[in-house]
């Protein structure tokens, strides 16, 4: 792999950059391999790069429908945090924020993980009340997360409208100091690169068509537009299609697929130095370091699969935008887009083995994945390569929506990012 | 500084009505009828802006919304400054004061072009490979820095004052964009009497008919054919002629979204208009006729000031009047850029050469040029251009021999014409590339649309006005106007002329030659993205950012495509192209929000009491949309001080409540008692009439949802009673079931929280209170038990009275019509004076119950809780066959002995005060991460117990009472016990008062 730093970007300059190799091959599928991931988000390719770091798993190959980091990895708002409730989230996502540390070196690739403050506002005494308890079970669980007053929240945020005056005043705030954002192609690119310098096979324009079983019932490979792939052990990676591929191997998932917006503005010159988010009137804003303010927005109230969602959706958001910061109601939104987000009952994730031999299954992301992509990836290479969870993901089964052992991030304060 | 490069007549200005205005302090003059680019060109001011990554000196490129180069910060006072607008889109008016953006100190002498020279370093995805190291850094100073650098202009800093307007409207047929194609459409369309909506985002309708001096229709000159086909449209009662409006985005079922600025063109605007409104039109039919945008030339040097797009100069010339310079060079690979030429040239402009890429061109322009007089270089293309901030000379070659400079001070361009589909792509209809055209236009319609004109490579001035004249009647037919018909006007010139290139031009460098002008990159730039592995277009738009400007690509797209398309050694049909996002060009927040703002943003539901606790002094909370007095302080009085003392008046004497927010749902039907049976967890067949029951609710997975005091009215009607904010989430679940599980039930659901003021009546001489008021109705403790509930009048007014309680006192809680709640407030607090009746809020009601061990369905539950958790296994109706929730509290997990539990807590200290979501564990001093136990979900100071109490959920919690844990703090832990959550009257006595 050639080495990135600012003295081979120094050296090649001279060669007019000439001699830059591809981060990645665009290699034709062997006919089988030992294991297959499904899907080239940041998740599936970091599960591939661990499977061949960690597990020495090398011949293997991650296949994709479309182009790597084209799904929600490259349409998030990459807002990162580990300010979760319960032990077993708060467990999973600091091990991701962890991981997100040391990713640019990890990786050779500067992945522009931003900590630069998560905060969260309080609009309402449930709020309030909500959010101390995540402080509190936070703090005991050794992540960082603290209590702001309204006074405090505005000085950390200069731009936040904290009037008495609003509509719901802001009362409060939580704030992840080591929470923030990164850039999201460069965790996809990052992943790839490394990936594919262990061996693995990235095969992008290959959409899975078909999940083949032996007559045991085990995992025998994959039908895709290229041709079936064998390989004894598959693992499913592919977000808002998750329940469309798993029905390839005859399993319904407790998945519900909604369209999810975001949007970003015009960039300016550093006006806003931290991420807010507001579950209470659906906003959620940070200023990339492009100066584009980077919007998220709601999901639509019913199920699709179609990457689009209503206008009020987005036009809803840009309503608390401007009430939260009333001067950038002359700011103008550039690009809106969506993705396909799969949401679970508890809103937590499922990173685990199924009932089928051979198949394992990481989704359930929901509004907020992104953050959790080192972590995840880690975790689920970890379950593919032993075929057994690690005690990180042991919670995150499949069974427990059956057993009603619910890790239920969303009764606890739903919010989402 | 007045404007030497005026022309002395034509154009569509008044040259009589001068306008001051300033550029970077500066201050210049213009005509009526400018922009604030064609007045800063009439000044002979070509640079105009600086470039995002590079700080390149940059002039305007074109005349237009697709404008790259020229952004502008327009400044009208403190609170109005916007940002980034283009300057050939800023509508001049007098006292105009703009600056220039993304430079330091000045235009002219920017600091940040020091990346220019750094260029070598700064390649596409520099920052991926560096920065890296050492971590800390990144954070510290890479980031910051890297910010500080990008961006473009500065972003408003104080609230914006003005205001926005929304408009919902239906239309036959919503034409979008006044060209020629677009106003035959809409004149067809109209004719058939269908109601039509014609926009443009310009300040003008006509699109190009505004810069054409030329062309004949219908015998007259195109500009008076226009004026007269605006005016027959204008007098049509069924047309709605909407310029300065832009159609941004193109949503499902034909829905699209226009922004239309209304204020921002005028001086002085009057107070009473909003600034922009923004429309969502639902159209049976869809004409777009979006035209087409011109292509610059790929070459080095290619975005130096006074580099502008051929038919944009032609545009300053004809429609403003403006000279772009004295010496121009045209460089061409179309026809249409003749047509440009010669116009400067009868405007009485130098064309020191006209360079055609092509080998032979050849067609009447071509002749035109010829007999002009104009010098023609045929297969000869520009190949750089030379000097500092503006143009000075370009090189032209051909056959790879370079000629010398060709001196000059302005250089057009055209590389051919893209047609705007962004729209037709917006509504998901499928593009087709067109190998003649070599262009994308739409192909297969997914939406009741068509495109008309330039935007699907319908090119030329006739054949414009027959596509759009056919589009318009097609869509009136399809939308009942069976009579439409097309008559279209016949013109003579406006040829459409051919020819077209993509992507570098033959024989130059991709160094330095730029595509996306405003995120500076360059042709090099995309081929080493394409070196680097990323062959997807996505992956190339992404890793060079080319397309990601505030333009979206509107002049780069196509030639970044023709570059990657030859880097990759794939025809463009298999490279594909990126996704047309909305909107088409940016949109102002406000404009979205507009009306929702302040008391509008949400509506704030208030109960018919409200007033009077305003009245009466009282603090608000918000639950959900409704603001509930939360206490009623009396002079200098806290929250604290005051709920004391709320909270022992009602336990002494008497206090009143205002309980109307509680939703109220009408359970009506032969089934009802059935339907109250599968949905709460309780028995309801044998409720006697006029009996209440606090039910509870499970969601299907068996936790905990809501719960409430219902009372049976009659045997076929229950009145329920809901949480606050659970109301629309049970009537929807109800309906839910009823519609699709249990469609044989016989009953309906009514919501009637809005209809039912509820006074909550509490305290030992409630009864004393209402008796004198009440007619009807036996309010004695044996007539009128806990939990009654029956209908008479109080004070005169129908009600249904409910004897409950949920402050652990003997309680009454009156119902009735919501009109006249504070009537009936305002008999009982003043039948209630003698007793010295104190009104209290939310806060003393939560402090009341949580003495009594009442839990709060949000609060004590958090969705993760079963009805045992809570403590509330008695009220599960054991004989019933099956209820919502039921077989999910049959699981394993639902009963283990480790399940979180309802508990109480005291502090040995009386007068500490847990914090609520407090956590708890058993040995404060064990390492972190701990072993939770459970969490404080209620904590307040009774002042009627004279100590702190606490409510908790925690592991095995029944089991526990009577031991201690400890509530982990910063300051240290707190030792608790733990105790029954019932604090206060265990045994119920107050309630049979
Ligand atoms: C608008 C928006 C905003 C968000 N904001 C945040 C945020 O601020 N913070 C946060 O933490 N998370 C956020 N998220 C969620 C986050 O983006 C996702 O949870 C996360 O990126 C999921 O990563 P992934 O790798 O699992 O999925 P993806 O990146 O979607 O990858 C799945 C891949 O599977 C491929 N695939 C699907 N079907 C097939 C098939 N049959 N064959 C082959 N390949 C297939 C897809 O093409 C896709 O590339 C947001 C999501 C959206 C849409």
């Amino acid at each position: 792999m050639q080495n990135f730093s600012a003295f081979a970007l120094l050296r090649r300059a001279f060669g007019g950059h000439s001699s830059w190799q591809p981060q990645w091959r665009t290699p034709e599928p062997k006919a089988s391999y030992d294991a297959i991931i499904v899907g080239a988000g940041g998740h599936g390719l970091g599960t591939a790069y661990y499977l061949a770091k960690e597990h020495g798993m090398r011949n293997i190959a991650v296949i994709e429908r479309g182009w790597l980091g084209g799904g929600n990895t490259g349409r998030n708002t990459t807002i990162i945090r580990s300010n979760y409730l319960f032990d077993e989230s708060a467990a999973l996502y600091d091990h991701s924020v962890k991981l997100w540390e040391t990713l640019s070196e990890e990786l050779n690739y500067n992945v522009m993980y931003s900590a630069r403050g998560v905060m969260m506002l309080a609009h309402t005494i449930h709020d309030i009340q909500v959010f101390k308890r995540h402080v509190h079970a936070n703090r005991a669980n050794g992540v960082d997360n603290e209590w702001l007053t309204a006074e405090q929240a505005k000085e950390f945020c200069p731009p936040l409208n904290i009037s008495p005056n609003l509509r719901y005043p802001v009362l409060g705030a939580a704030l992840q100091r080591r929470g923030g954002t990164a850039r999201h192609d460069a965790v996809a690119w990052g992943y790839a690169r490394g990936a594919d310098d262990m061996g693995v096979d990235i095969i992008q324009n290959c959409e899975v068509t078909g999940i083949r079983r032996d007559a045991s019932g085990a995992v025998m490979g994959v039908d895709t537009a290229k041709g079936f792939i064998g390989a004894k052990k598959v693992g499913v990676v592919a977000a808002g299609h998750t329940s469309v591929v798993m029905a390839m191997a005859g399993m319904r998932l407790p998945l519900e697929s909604f369209p999810l917006q975001a949007l970003v503005s015009e960039p300016v010159k550093p006006v806003f130095p931290c991420v807010v988010m507001s579950n209470t009137v659906h906003a959620y804003i940070s200023q990339s370091d492009k100066g584009e303010f980077v919007i998220g927005a709601g999901t639509d109230a019913f199920v699709s699969y179609s990457q689009r969602g209503g206008l009020h959706i987005p036009s809803h958001t840009l309503d608390a935008i401007c009430e939260l910061f009333p001067m950038f109601r002359r700011m103008r939104m550039l690009r809106n887009w969506g993705g396909i987000v799969d949401t679970t009952p508890d809103r937590s994730p499922i990173i685990s083995k199924t009932p089928v031999p051979g198949l394992y299954v990481n989704c359930g992301w929901g509004t907020g994945g992104f953050k959790a992509t080192p972590g995840s990836a880690n975790v689920f290479a970890h379950t593919m390569a032993r075929d057994e969870p690690h005690p990180i993901n042991a919670p995150f089964t499949l069974e427990r929506f059956r057993d009603g052992v619910m890790i239920d991030e969303a009764a606890a304060a739903a919010v989402a990012h | 500084m007045t404007g030497q490069f005026r022309t002395a007549k034509g154009g569509r200005i008044d040259r009589a009505q001068k306008l001051l205005f300033s550029f970077d302090d500066v201050v210049y003059e213009g005509v009526q009828g400018d922009t604030l680019a064609s007045a800063l060109l009439a000044n002979g001011v070509h640079l105009m802006g600086r470039s995002y990554k590079y700080h390149r000196p940059r002039g305007v490129l074109s005349a237009g919304s697709d404008e790259p180069n020229a952004l502008v910060g327009l400044y009208r006072d403190k609170a109005r400054y916007t940002p980034n607008l283009r300057a050939p889109c800023v509508e001049l008016y007098n006292g105009l004061m703009a600056d220039s953006q993304n430079r330091w100190p000045s235009l002219r002498w920017d600091i940040g072009i020091i990346n220019d020279a750094l260029s070598p370093l700064l390649p596409a995805g520099f920052y991926y490979k560096t920065f890296k190291w050492p971590a800390f850094a990144w954070k510290k100073y890479y980031e910051p820095f890297i910010r500080a650098a990008a961006g473009l202009g500065r972003s408003p800093t104080l609230a914006d004052p003005d205001r926005y307007d929304n408009r919902w409207a239906h239309c036959d047929v919503l034409v979008v964009g006044s060209g020629p194609a677009g106003v035959s459409a809409a004149l067809a369309a109209a004719e058939s009497g269908a109601r039509v909506i014609l926009c443009d985002e310009q300040a003008e309708l006509g699109g190009s008919l505004l810069s054409d001096v030329q062309a004949n229709i219908d015998d007259q000159p195109a500009q008076a054919w226009l004026a007269g086909a605006l005016a027959t449209l204008a007098r049509h009662p069924r047309v709605q002629l909407l310029p300065r409006t832009t159609a941004f985005g193109y949503f499902a079922h034909n829905m699209v979204g226009l922004s239309e600025r209304i204020t921002d063109h005028m001086a002085e605007p009057a107070a009473h208009l909003p600034r922009e409104r923004l429309w969502q039109v639902r159209a049976t039919e869809v004409v777009i006729a979006a035209g087409a945008l011109e292509r610059p030339l790929v070459f080095p040097h290619n975005d130096r000031p006074g580099v502008m797009l051929a038919d944009s100069a032609r545009t300053y010339v004809n429609r403003y009047g403006v000279k772009p310079g004295n010496l121009v060079v045209v460089a061409t690979a179309h026809d249409s850029a003749y047509r440009a030429a010669l116009d400067l040239h009868a405007a009485g402009v130098k064309i020191v050469t006209l360079a055609d890429q092509r080998p032979s061109p050849s067609g009447p322009l071509i002749d035109a040029v010829r007999d002009a007089g104009i010098p023609l270089r045929v297969g000869t293309s520009v190949t750089g251009t030379g000097g500092g901030t503006r143009v000075r000379w370009v090189s032209l070659s051909s056959n790879g021999v370079s000629s010398e400079p060709v001196v000059c001070d302005t250089l057009l361009m055209s590389g051919g014409w893209t047609p705007s589909v962004h729209l037709f792509s917006q509504s998901r209809g499928r593009l087709r590339f067109d190998e003649a055209l070599q262009a994308y236009v739409p192909g297969q319609s997914v939406e009741r649309e068509r495109s008309a004109g330039a935007c699907r490579g319908v090119f030329g001035l006739a054949a414009a006005l027959q596509d759009g004249a056919q589009a318009g009647a097609a869509a009136a037919k399809a939308a009942g106007y069976a009579s439409a018909r097309a008559n279209p006007a016949s013109a003579v010139g406006g040829e459409a002329g051919t020819g077209g290139w993509l992507g570098l031009v033959p024989g130059a460098s991709p160094v330095k030659a730029f595509l996306d002008f405003q995120n500076d990159v360059t042709a090099k730039d995309i081929k080493l993205a394409v070196r680097e592995g990323m062959r997807s277009i996505e992956h190339i738009k992404r890793y060079t950012t080319t397309g990601m400007a505030t333009d979206q690509g509107k002049t780069s797209n196509m030639n970044a495509l023709g570059v990657a398309s030859g880097a990759l050694d794939t025809p463009i049909p298999q490279v594909g192209h990126t996704t047309f996002r909305m909107p088409y060009t940016p949109v102002t927040f406000g404009a979205f929000a507009a009306l929702s703002r302040d008391g509008l943003f949400d509506p704030a539901r208030q109960t018919p009491m409200h007033d009077w606790a305003a009245e009466n002094g009282a603090v608000f909370e918000d639950v959900g949309l409704w603001k509930r007095a939360h206490y009623f302080p009396k002079s200098s009085e806290d929250l604290h001080k005051a709920v004391d003392r709320e909270c022992v008046a009602v336990r002494q004497s008497v206090g009143i409540f205002d309980a109307s927010t509680l939703g109220k749902i009408e359970v009506v039907g032969p089934d009802a008692a059935e339907f109250m049976n599968r949905m709460y967890i309780n028995a309801w067949t044998k409720l006697g009439v006029g009996k209440c029951r606090y039910g509870i609710m499970c969601r299907e997975d068996g936790f905990v949802m809501d719960d409430g005091v219902v009372g049976r009215m009659a045997a076929d009607r229950f009145h329920v009673t809901t949480t606050t904010g659970g109301a629309p989430r049970v009537l929807a679940l109800m309906e839910d079931y009823l519609q699709t599980e249990w469609p044989d039930l016989d009953v309906w659901l009514t919501s009637t929280t809005e209809q039912w003021a509820v006074i909550a009546v509490q305290g030992p001489r409630a009864r004393d209170v209402l008796a004198p008021l009440v007619e009807g109705i036996d309010i004695s403790a044996k007539a009128f038990p806990h939990m009654s509930v029956a209908e008479g009048r109080i004070a005169g007014v129908p009600t249904r009275l409910f004897r409950v309680s949920f402050s652990g006192e003997l309680g009454f809680e009156v119902n009735v019509p919501a009109d006249y709640g504070r009537a009936v407030w305002e008999a009982i607090y003043a039948s209630g004076q003698q007793y010295g009746i104190t009104p209290y809020g939310t806060e003393t009601m939560h402090v009341l119950r949580a003495e009594k061990g009442f839990i709060i369905v949000g609060q004590e539950t958090d969705g993760t809780a079963t009805p045992d958790d809570a403590g509330l296994t008695w009220a599960i109706g054991k004989a019933k066959k099956d209820f919502v929730g039921k077989r999910s509290l049959d699981r394993a997990s639902m009963k283990g002995a480790d399940r979180k539990q309802l508990v109480g807590l005291l502090t040995e200290n009386p007068a500490t005060v847990l914090e609520e979501g407090a956590q708890l564990v058993a040995g404060p001093k064990q390492p972190v991460p701990m072993t939770l136990l459970g969490h404080v979900t209620s904590s307040y100071h009774s002042a009627n117990l004279g100590h702190s109490i606490a409510l908790a959920m925690l592991s095995g919690g029944r089991a526990r009472i009577g031991t201690s844990l400890f509530v982990p703090m910063p300051q240290g832990a707190i030792k608790v016990k733990i105790v029954d959550p019932v604090f206060y009257d265990r045994e119920g006595a107050r309630l049979d008062g």
